[in-house]
């Protein structure tokens, strides 16, 4: 590898901690944190427009892999991220939902794109205004249909909520009453 | 497709409503010719039986059912709503449309799904939206929209935008 290529490359950054010869200490928390933001697959549920601009993200020129989700997992069992892009209609919506509840915790939504958001210009008796009416959203990606650096921009966003989230917040209180909010057991 | 000339169109309808006249002595409310595709309105009671001769007549063999569909003039009293077949008779490369119109008091009409069976989904697709109910359909329930809507979205009183929103109001959007 070139002396160029070497220095424009970036590493995740370590998390504060105490470091000496030999050894590095930080908290749990924070190395799982690190590893999980930087190793989101993404279950891309894509139904329109939105889809589109996702496969352009994903390609080399965008290039998800550079923020470690090049790995796709079309089974919602191994996902991490429910990325939704597109119109939901009505009678999708239960397979959304269903596709979500097999997903194994911890997991995260990302909406993109205003169909999925708010239900975009579809404000129709056939179409779902917003999916977060039948499942929690986490970040929201505006646009109609948003650019690819958006679209990247949303996962930052979900990194850092990756990133910084606490072992406990899947136990609490609060979290369960979101979950009963939606129905979900 | 090529689009017939004015003549043409009209050479094919008089043919046509010669055989239909012919064959039915009443029945056949009216007919005209609407750019090169030629329209017969006929009546409810007769739609049947007409749907089937311009199939098996040798001289019409008018064998595919293009489209159809149901039609809602809420203004038009006492007949509120019409059923409208479109037919291809491939070997000549000719098209006609057939007509009916039936009350909103009584949204019935004889199914054609016996005749043609690409009818089948075309008429649940109606159902579903206009809530005609056509008699003798083997499997008549909604095909497009969610099972549990109580209602027929594509007829005029029913308004465009979803009922459930709640954040757009009339300061904002006009409503």
């Amino acid at each position: 590898m070139s002396e160029i290529a070497r220095t424009k490359m970036q590493m995740a950054q370590a998390p504060a901690g105490l470091e000496g010869p030999g050894f590095f200490l930080t908290s749990m928390e924070k190395a799982v944190g690190l590893a999980r933001k930087n190793s989101i697959w993404p279950l891309p549920f894509a139904t329109s427009c939105c889809g589109i601009e996702f496969m352009a993200t994903m390609a080399s020129h965008y290039d998800l892999g550079r923020f470690g989700s090049e790995r796709l997992s079309f089974s919602p069992r191994q996902a991490d991220l429910l990325m939704v892009m597109g119109t939901i209609a009505k009678k999708m919506g239960p397979v959304l939902r269903q596709v979500y509840e097999q997903m194994a915790e911890p997991r995260w939504v990302l909406s993109v794109g205003a169909c999925a958001s708010s239900g975009g210009i579809f404000d129709t008796y056939s179409v779902l205004q917003g999916i977060d009416r039948i499942i929690p959203v986490d970040v929201y990606v505006p646009g109609c249909p948003p650019r690819p650096e958006q679209i990247i921009d949303g996962l930052m966003r979900v990194q850092d909520l990756v990133g910084h989230e606490s072992f406990r917040r899947r136990n609490s209180q609060e979290y369960k009453e979101l979950m009963n909010k939606y129905g979900i057991e | 497709m090529a689009v017939l000339t004015e003549e043409k169109t009209q050479a094919l309808h008089d043919q046509v409503l010669h055989l239909l006249k012919e064959k039915f002595t009443t029945g056949i409310v009216s007919s005209s010719c609407e750019y090169d595709f030629p329209v017969f309105i006929v009546e409810k009671e007769i739609i049947h039986d007409v749907l089937q001769y311009v199939k098996e007549e040798p001289s019409l063999n008018y064998h595919f059912l293009t489209t159809m569909c149901v039609l809602h003039y809420p203004e038009n009293h006492g007949n509120e709503f019409a059923v409208m077949y479109q037919f291809h008779n491939m070997p000549a490369n000719h098209r006609i449309r057939i007509k009916t119109f039936i009350p909103d008091q009584k949204l019935e009409i004889p199914t054609a799904s016996d005749i043609f069976e690409c009818a089948n989904w075309m008429e649940r697709q109606e159902y579903d939206f206009f809530g005609v109910n056509f008699i003798g359909h083997p499997n008549l329930i909604r095909i497009l929209n969610m099972e549990d809507i109580t209602f027929f979205p594509m007829r005029k009183e029913f308004p465009l935008e979803d009922q459930t929103r709640d954040d757009k109001n009339d300061t904002m959007f006009g409503r």
